[in-house]
């Protein structure tokens, strides 16, 4: 088991690599310091001393890759894609272009993202196991069909719409809630409650529609025909022998999200005004702040290899049958 | 409680499938089928896949799917009419009164419970026990159906369990509750020859010690002559005979029984073997897959599946290859097609060795070795039609190379297997499992070959149409002069088609020779435990 | 006369319909697959979804055939010069809807300006009211006359729709009749859905001659016109977005999955890398990448049109990046077990070449996953441009879409009273295309996925 963890780390690093190879590729490639000290500096007719000026700030005027010019054994160090990529191994994110402390930044907005994050995940999760369960339980009847038909419909409204909706009813004419903001502490509730719930909403149609395929495969399978055979009732058929079957895949399959949940909604974020990780990186999109963009990109990438592994460690948590080797 | 009266009665019963989107009318499956089981009395219920054997218990514990129907007849337990309780009154019958065995113990058994959940959750759902009482109720089970240190096994998952004990761990559920009648849906059909002995012998002692009823359902006649007090005779749906098994086996009324009885093996008469010179020499092959552990993913040892095997199959001679699930019979087959790489020995085709070409190399003798598979509907990709199923590999291979000259020789194929020139146009699906194995065998012969793997060719086909493929490979070989090397595990089917025997176990031979000596007098105790497995002769009128 | 103007969009779009009737004609030879679309259509759902689709795509269609105005002669020269505006064959159709320009926002059927603005009256005395608009309306002889000119305008248009719908429907139950009495296809469904599209169609052109039906935008545009032309970059986007990305996928995951070794390391390598990239981050750097791409390359782009189209294009493949991955797992996972299967044994028994086996026998029993995720990613990709166009990484703004009318609803809603018939305009014509290709879908996969049997 540990180590399957521990190879499965090693393999962690040629992917990183790649990633950071990647997004410093499409940010460079296209899109190079001159350009973008241009669109920071903000002026058509800019002086070439004021581009070279804001590069050597920001450590832009080194070359990409390779540094020929060094002979003091920075042939490969002292480049733009060492100190700003690899720099990210060690979670040294650096500067952004706006000259704040990235790392700061995260750490102080990741704390919101989860408060919203976080409950919308697990309450989503609850709603969606026992919406399927009960369609389940009335398998093939017209039951069965009209709550397949209101999943798809739900499916089918985009998420926009949901929260157009509910910001106009629970906060514009009810005033139920306030329609957008955040405070820290108990107070946060208040915020959070409506996104929570829209959050939640906006996933029952596909979530609900996918728990029951999988619940209803189980309950074709051989041994659910054993234990009828046996005299079990069908209501302790479903909760005794189909759900916990039916939650392994469904369980192993939401692992691979939680740490992203860091990570923050771009959407519910923006909409709610709710200073997490997500509206930080929309934010960073709009004012093209690419020092953000990128530590975000590499954040993403560690927290959903993160995610693999804890896939493969659930597995053998809840299926007696895996074993890690 | 009347003894006169019969455990079981079902009289009448009919069931049919409900109509659907694509089909208005309801379909009948099962007519007017009517039987009776008294106490400590199997009765055997045997057909062919289709038959509606299995429907018939699933009805009995009225489990049918859905989409399935019953409308008419009765089942009477003991005088109580089953189709007359409530959905609750029948929950207290089955597991209680009716138990059932299954004949996949793989996928029968919940795969997150432990064996003693599983065991357990039957006792406390009909006899109230729990605690500790219920632990040593399930050792005591357990032991009763054979698990070693049962004990220890209670916290075991099915997937620790081998085949053989999974089913007797199923039998332990069904038992569990003391019922009076068992009904066991084809009980032994997956396990291997030794392990499924044991289990008919269990469940025969079970069956004296308890009085117990037993509906055994299956599609193997030996099992039949071993087991069972009578007998009924199902096809498409109706019964066509019941006896008791002694003049059953001595009278058969029904021309179809008489043809279930006579798939049986006959060991009086065997194949003279060949003079012809050596086609194959296979010479200490072995075939090693790697084990990887640990954070490099080092090779941390081997699995020796073909362990240094060897054997020689002369010109228009048949050598059987026979072994259980899991002895590198398939892997060793593979290894002579060149799909698997070898990790020592030799092997020489018509005096050349083969095991050292090049894929390339290889592919002037994919035209004179080539290969049958087990399962029919597997072996053709059902996208394709028949037509280019049976050109694919004369294309490749270019046997035949103008259009007309294909379209003779895919003729004469058919007609050579039995199959007609209309079936050219039709897809694998609309074939029947022995047509399917037919078209394969249409296949590989296509590219006129001189040696055929036969990979299980009948093991997926119902009895009846398996003697029918036997004959017809037996007559391509004297027509063609083919070889083959006939890999099974069905002892009983050798006498029909080998000259010679190899036995096989865990990567190794254990004794080859001659048909008539190996079956007669068999040299190790392994093949003495086979044989004894397979259900004896029947002597026929 | 008109000169065409080929978008590379509009060449795809065609290559798809060409593509989807060449696989229809093809289906005919292939008894299995055949069965399963029978299974499709056999359904009332996928019927009635898949006349809806066809709708849609017919609307695209007719929106992808582009081409210039000349503009008048310049005295003295016989150059002629073309607009700068590219119009399509739909613009024509629609030509009526698109003509009536208001200044600002009006509600849904309404005479009057939704905001009100200084004006004199006969004195010269300022006030403030909402003005009448300037055409909507306009052929009205007393504004009461209203509500007897919208039922009379309805009746017609209904009756309309049904004339055209039964001059369809007819000849072809006739020639059913006659020639194909034995479907088994529920062609009332197939009936009544067209004819309820006609008539809402005739109902929506016969009034929006003379109302807005949907009301007016910020800049008094039309709102119904705005949402129709968007369907086009919805359709387009819920497509090209897969089949841009379809090659890689398929290419890459079936030889993952039938060579395996080191083949199967790098595929591996290569999507693992991309997945773990969030998917929305990799959207926005590319498309502002695209941005600054467009800003320093101006001389490819002059017309709008074209630019927009680039950007389009740029957005559907970067949405394809970021959801290959997935299709290109499952394949590789089935062609692993496919290519376990006896008849690939059998095959290389016979020594036929890979290349071979992959097309003949991997790619047809792989087929189905292909289409499956095509149709499921469909209803995602059309959801997923609102989203994107709200963040500010959508498609151009130039261009219609429901995106970006869902992104101007952010200001509109803030308003009192809220603007809400142009958000809601594109919501509906949104829902009812994700709702038919989430329906159909379903149906394909209840048909071709293994598991649902």
């Amino acid at each position: 088991m540990l180590a399957y963890i521990i190879r499965r780390l090693f393999y962690a690093i040629p992917i990183l690599i790649g990633v950071n190879l990647l997004t410093f590729a499409l940010f460079f490639m296209v899109n190079t310091p001159d350009q973008m000290a241009r669109v920071q500096l903000g002026d058509k007719h800019i002086s070439a001393d004021a581009i070279e000026e804001w590069k050597s700030q920001r450590g832009y005027d080194k070359p990409l890759f390779l540094n020929t010019a060094d002979d003091s054994g920075g042939l490969l160090t002292d480049t733009i894609f060492y100190e700003k990529s690899l720099r990210l191994f060690v979670f040294d994110f650096g500067k952004s272009d706006e000259g704040r402390v990235i790392g700061e930044d995260i750490l102080e907005r990741m704390w919101p993202s989860l408060a919203l994050a976080l409950p919308t995940f697990i309450v989503g999760i609850l709603v969606n196991i026992i919406f399927s369960l009960f369609i389940v339980m009335f398998r093939a009847s017209l039951f069965d069909t009209a709550a397949m038909i209101f999943c798809v419909a739900l499916m089918s409204i985009s998420g926009v719409f949901y929260i157009f909706a509910g910001q106009y009813f629970f906060a514009k004419l009810w005033h139920l809630v306030p329609i957008s903001g955040y405070l820290g502490g108990l107070d946060a509730v208040r915020f959070l409650v409506l996104p929570v719930i829209i959050g939640v909403i906006s996933g029952i149609g596909g979530g609900t529609r996918l728990y029951r395929t999988l619940f209803l495969e189980e309950a074709g399978k051989d041994y659910v025909r054993t234990a009828r055979a046996k005299g079990v009732s069908e209501l302790a058929v479903l909760f005794r022998h189909i759900l916990p079957n039916g939650l392994i895949p469904i369980l192993t399959s939401v692992v691979v999200v939680i740490p992203s949940l860091f990570m923050g909604s771009l959407l519910m974020e923006s909409f709610f005004g709710i200073p997490g990780l997500g509206s930080y990186t929309l934010n960073a999109i709009w004012a093209q702040d690419f020092a953000v963009v990128r530590s975000m990109v590499f954040l993403g990438s560690v927290l959903y290899i993160i995610g693999l592994i804890l896939t493969d460690i659930s597995y053998t948590l809840v299926d007696p049958r895996v074993r890690l080797s | 409680m009347n003894s006169q009266t019969p455990l079981l009665q079902v009289t009448d019963l009919a069931i049919e499938l409900l109509p659907a989107e694509e089909r208005p009318q309801p379909q009948s499956l099962l007519r007017e089928v009517s039987f009776e089981i008294r106490r400590g009395e199997i009765l055997a219920l045997v057909g062919e896949s289709g038959s509606g054997k299995s429907l018939t218990s699933l009805a009995i514990m009225r489990l049918l799917p859905d989409v399935l129907n019953i409308c008419a007849g009765r089942v009477e337990l003991d005088g109580r009419n089953l189709f007359a309780l409530s959905e609750q009154e029948m929950n207290s019958v089955r597991g209680r009164r009716i138990a059932m065995i299954f004949q996949e113990p793989q996928s029968s058994l919940n795969p997150v419970q432990t064996v003693e959940q599983q065991i357990g959750e039957v006792l406390a759902l009909h006899q109230n026990i729990r605690g500790q009482a219920l632990t040593e109720k399930v050792v005591a089970l357990l032991e009763e159906v054979g698990i070693p240190e049962a004990r220890q096994r209670l916290s075991w998952y099915p997937h620790q369990l081998s085949g053989g004990q999974k089913q007797r761990v199923m039998i332990a559920i069904a038992l569990a509750c003391e019922p009076q009648l068992l009904i066991a849906d084809e009980p032994t059909t997956a396990l291997d020859v030794t392990i499924q002995q044991q289990i008919l012998q269990l469940l025969d002692s079970l069956r004296r010690q308890r009085d117990l009823g037993i509906l055994l359902i299956t599609h193997d006649m030996g099992v039949v002559n071993a087991m069972a007090d009578r007998v009924a005779v199902m096809r498409h749906g109706d019964i066509l005979e019941q006896a008791e098994v002694q003049s059953f086996f001595r009278q058969p009324v029904h021309e179809y029984s008489r043809m279930l009885i006579h798939s049986l093996p006959d060991r009086r008469h065997f194949l003279p073997a060949s003079q012809q010179p050596p086609l194959l020499e296979v010479d200490n092959i072995q075939v090693w897959f790697a084990q990887r552990k640990g954070i490099l993913q080092r090779i941390a040892g081997y699995t020796r599946a073909v362990n240094g095997i060897s054997f020689t199959i002369r010109r228009g001679e048949t050598l059987a290859l026979v072994g259980e699930s899991g002895c590198g019979k398939t892997t060793a087959g593979r290894a002579l097609l060149n799909m698997e790489p070898l990790a020592g020995g030799q092997i020489r085709f018509a005096g050349e060795r083969i095991d050292t070409l090049s894929q390339k190399a290889f592919k002037p003798l994919r035209k004179r070795i080539q290969v049958i598979f087990q399962d029919p509907f597997s072996s053709m990709n059902p996208r394709m039609s028949v037509r280019e199923i049976l050109a694919e590999g004369m294309v490749a291979l270019k046997v035949a190379n103008d259009p007309q000259e294909l379209e003779q020789r895919m003729l004469a194929l058919l007609e050579k297997v039995g199959l007609e020139a209309a079936h050219l146009d039709r897809f694998p699906h609309e074939f029947s499992g022995g047509q399917r194995q037919r078209l394969a065998i249409a296949r590989a012969v296509a590219v006129e070959p001189e040696l055929i793997i036969c990979d299980e060719p009948t093991s997926a086909l119902d009895v009846s149409i398996r003697s029918q493929v036997l004959g017809l490979l037996r007559n391509l070989q004297q027509e063609m002069g083919l070889s083959y090397l006939f890999i099974t595990h069905d002892l009983s089917i050798i006498p029909h088609i080998a000259h010679r025997v190899a036995v096989m176990k865990d990567g190794i031979l254990l004794e080859q020779g001659d048909t008539q000596q190996v079956l007669t007098a068999p040299q190790h105790a392994y093949t003495r435990s086979l044989l004894a497995s397979v259900p004896e002769p029947i002597a026929t009128a | 006369m008109i000169k065409p103007v080929v978008l590379w969009s509009d060449v795809l779009i065609f290559i798809l319909v060409a593509f989807m009737a060449a696989f229809f004609w093809h289906l005919r030879s292939r008894p299995l697959t055949l069965k399963r679309w029978r299974s499709v259509f056999h359904s009332h759902t996928g019927v009635a979804s898949f006349v809806v689709i066809l709708f849609y795509l017919l609307i695209a269609v007719t929106d992808s055939l582009h081409y210039r105005l000349p503009l008048d002669k310049i005295e003295g020269s016989d150059d002629v010069h073309y607009s700068q505006d590219v119009r399509s064959l739909l613009d024509d159709i629609l030509h009526d809807l698109n003509s009536l320009d208001e200044t600002t926002y009006s509600e849904p059927f309404s005479l009057y300006s939704f905001a009100k603005i200084n004006m004199q009256d006969d004195s010269g005395g300022v006030y403030r009211d909402y003005p009448r608009l300037a055409s909507a309306g306009s052929h009205l002889q007393t504004e009461e006359d209203i509500h007897a000119d919208i039922v009379q305008r309805s009746v017609w248009g209904l009756a309309l729709g049904l004339m055209i719908s039964l001059l369809i429907i007819v000849p072809h139950w006739l020639w059913r009749r006659r020639y194909a009495a034995q479907s088994s296809v529920p062609w009332v469904t197939a009936y009544l859905t067209l004819a309820a599209l006609i008539c809402l169609s005739a109902w929506a052109l016969l009034l929006g001659q003379v109302y807005h039906i949907f009301g007016t935008n910020q800049v008094g545009g039309d709102v119904l016109y705005q949402s129709i032309k968007a369907i086009r970059t919805g359709v387009l986007i819920g497509t090209l977005a897969t089949l841009l990305t379809l090659p890689l996928a398929v290419v890459l995951g079936i030889s993952a999955g039938y060579f395996r070794g080191w083949v199967d390391d790098v595929v591996q390598y290569i999507y693992t890398t991309l997945n773990s990239i969030p998917g929305i981050l990799l959207i926005a750097a590319s498309v502002l990448l695209i941005d600054v791409y467009i800003e320093t390359h101006p001389d490819d782009f002059q017309l709008v049109a074209v630019r927009a189209d680039f950007k389009f294009l740029a957005l559907c493949f970067i949405l394809g990046m970021t959801s290959w991955t997935g299709l290109c797992r499952l394949l590789r996972a089935e062609t692993l077990k496919v290519s376990q299967l006896d008849y690939v044994h059998a095959a290389q028994a016979f020594g036929v070449s890979h290349a071979r086996i992959i097309f003949r026998h991997i790619m047809p029993n792989v087929m189905h996953l292909i289409l499956i995720s095509l149709v499921l990613d469909f209803s995602v990709f059309v959801l997923a441009e609102a989203v994107l166009s709200y963040i500010g990484v959508g498609v151009d703004p130039s261009m219609n879409s429901w995106g970006n009318m869902i992104n101007e609803a952010r200001a509109e809603l803030s308003r009192d009273p809220v603007v809400w018939w142009s958000v809601s305009a594109a919501f509906a014509l949104m829902f009812v295309l994700v709702l038919a290709a989430n329906l159909f879908s379903d149906r394909v996969r209840d048909a071709f996925d293994p598991r649902f049997h």
